[in-house]
């Protein structure tokens, strides 16, 4: 039974960076969470994510905070300290978008594996700025999994046309395996978010 | 695999505020203007993300000392101490709880502030601690100043300090702002009221006697509630 009222959210601000990312921003302060979700030596096809993020009159964004959270390249999710440190593999990014020059948020990874079921590979994203009062969920997923996506449950869910907000594009030309996933808060190329 | 056991509480819509709240001007553009697509069923138990007490250091919960340089910060010392709770009033324990702030000046070390009021040697305005057993969390810290800022005329941030949790779960994230009792800037303050108004005073800590410190620093309380899980797990 319910008995307390959740406390409302208020927006990170402009001024999270050396609560947050510290070393990112080069605070002298060690960094609790880090742009990088997986060590070199982690088991699978390592990748980087990269992307921008656009106010509503496509304006990058260079104060936002970018959080994700995926399972490994077996499709399971890490559930202890011990656990990471033997595998390099973290499960989880926290990325500022005011250190690139042009305002990209870059993550290194491994590339997920699906977590069972209908399931495709996929990367669930929390979008933290300011002007945003409350943070916003979305998910990346990727478009070289063509059929893994054509099964997905969660992105049945999304109406068709709006799907490809979520889809990674590989970019081509690149020795290392480099996936590019924008975020748009408004307009015609709107980013789904998630109520969950 | 996922384990298809828990399901939390909704987000409380009406306990938050809106992504769009014209007064506050940056929302504008950087609102999602289209519904959120319903995600409830996935959420599951994921519990991330991992960390442990041998992450923080020594002095992570304390502002007055984790920079200091060659002395102590200016300001008046206070302590501020809380428990985190879920819906249902259970203590969530081991979490990880995260604060900034600016220092007793009104400046923020971050390199995009430009306020001109001193930064101070010897305060970054950054620390982090885990809960207890019973949910509590404890920060000695500088009290925050008030500082302009460019939303309208003459505007000024009420005096605040910016918490960051996750609980136990992917979706009882929370990032909010805990402010000070009896501050007149509240009333004008375009994010503290975006908030529904039956829900704001949940926001303002409260001045503890028993907290404080005789002789030493003024004690605040800030309890802090996050969405919990409507279902006790089953033990597999």
């Amino acid at each position: 039974m319910t008995t307390y009222k959740q406390t409302p959210s208020q927006t990170v601000g402009p001024y999270f960076a050396y609560g947050l990312c510290p070393e990112q921003y080069n605070f002298d302060l060690k960094s609790l969470f880090t742009p990088s979700i997986a060590d070199r030596e982690s088991v699978g096809q390592h990748i980087s994510i990269v992307g921008q993020v656009f106010d509503g009159e496509e304006k990058v964004i260079g104060d936002a905070v970018i959080e994700m959270v995926q399972a490994d390249s077996n499709g399971r999710y890490v559930t202890t300290r011990d656990e990471t440190r033997k595998s390099g593999f973290r499960g989880f990014a926290r990325v500022g978008t005011g250190t690139d020059p042009e305002l990209r948020y870059v993550v290194d990874t491994v590339k997920p594996g699906s977590t069972g079921g209908d399931s495709a590979p996929h990367i669930d994203v929390i979008v933290l700025m300011r002007g945003m009062l409350l943070h916003a969920y979305t998910r990346i997923y990727f478009d070289d999994e063509t059929e893994a996506n054509a099964r997905d449950d969660v992105l049945a869910l999304v109406p068709a046309e709006r799907r490809g907000t979520l889809i990674a594009k590989r970019e081509a030309g690149t020795s290392n395996a480099i996936y590019r996933f924008d975020i748009h808060l408004q307009g015609p190329k709107e980013t789904v978010f998630f109520d969950l | 695999m996922d384990s298809p056991s828990l399901i939390l509480t909704p987000r409380d819509w009406d306990s938050h505020p809106p992504y769009c709240h014209s007064g506050y001007k940056s929302s504008v553009l950087r609102s999602p203007s289209l519904p959120l697509i319903p995600l409830k069923e996935k959420l599951k138990d994921r519990r991330v993300p991992v960390y442990g007490a041998d992450d923080l250091g020594k002095l992570d919960h304390d502002l007055t000392r984790n920079a200091a340089k060659n002395g102590e910060p200016l300001g008046e010392r206070i302590i501020v101490t809380g428990r985190v709770l879920d819906e249902g009033g259970r203590p969530v324990r081991n979490t990880l709880v995260e604060i900034w702030q600016a220092n007793a000046a009104g400046r923020y070390v971050h390199k995009a502030d430009q306020h001109a009021a001193p930064l101070d040697p010897n305060f970054l305005g950054a620390g982090r601690c885990l809960t207890d057993n019973e949910g509590r969390y404890r920060f000695l810290t500088i009290k925050p100043g008030a500082y302009p800022w460019g939303n309208h005329s003459n505007a000024w941030r009420p005096n605040h300090i910016h918490f960051s949790l996750f609980g136990d779960y992917f979706g009882s994230r929370l990032v909010t702002q805990m402010y000070f009792p009896g501050d007149p800037l509240l009333d004008l303050d375009p994010i503290f009221q975006g908030t529904p108004e039956h829900a704001r005073n949940r926001l303002i800590s409260r001045f503890s006697i028993d907290t404080t410190e005789e002789g030493y620093a003024l004690g605040y309380e800030f309890d802090i509630v996050l969405r919990g899980a409507n279902q006790t797990p089953t033990e597999a």
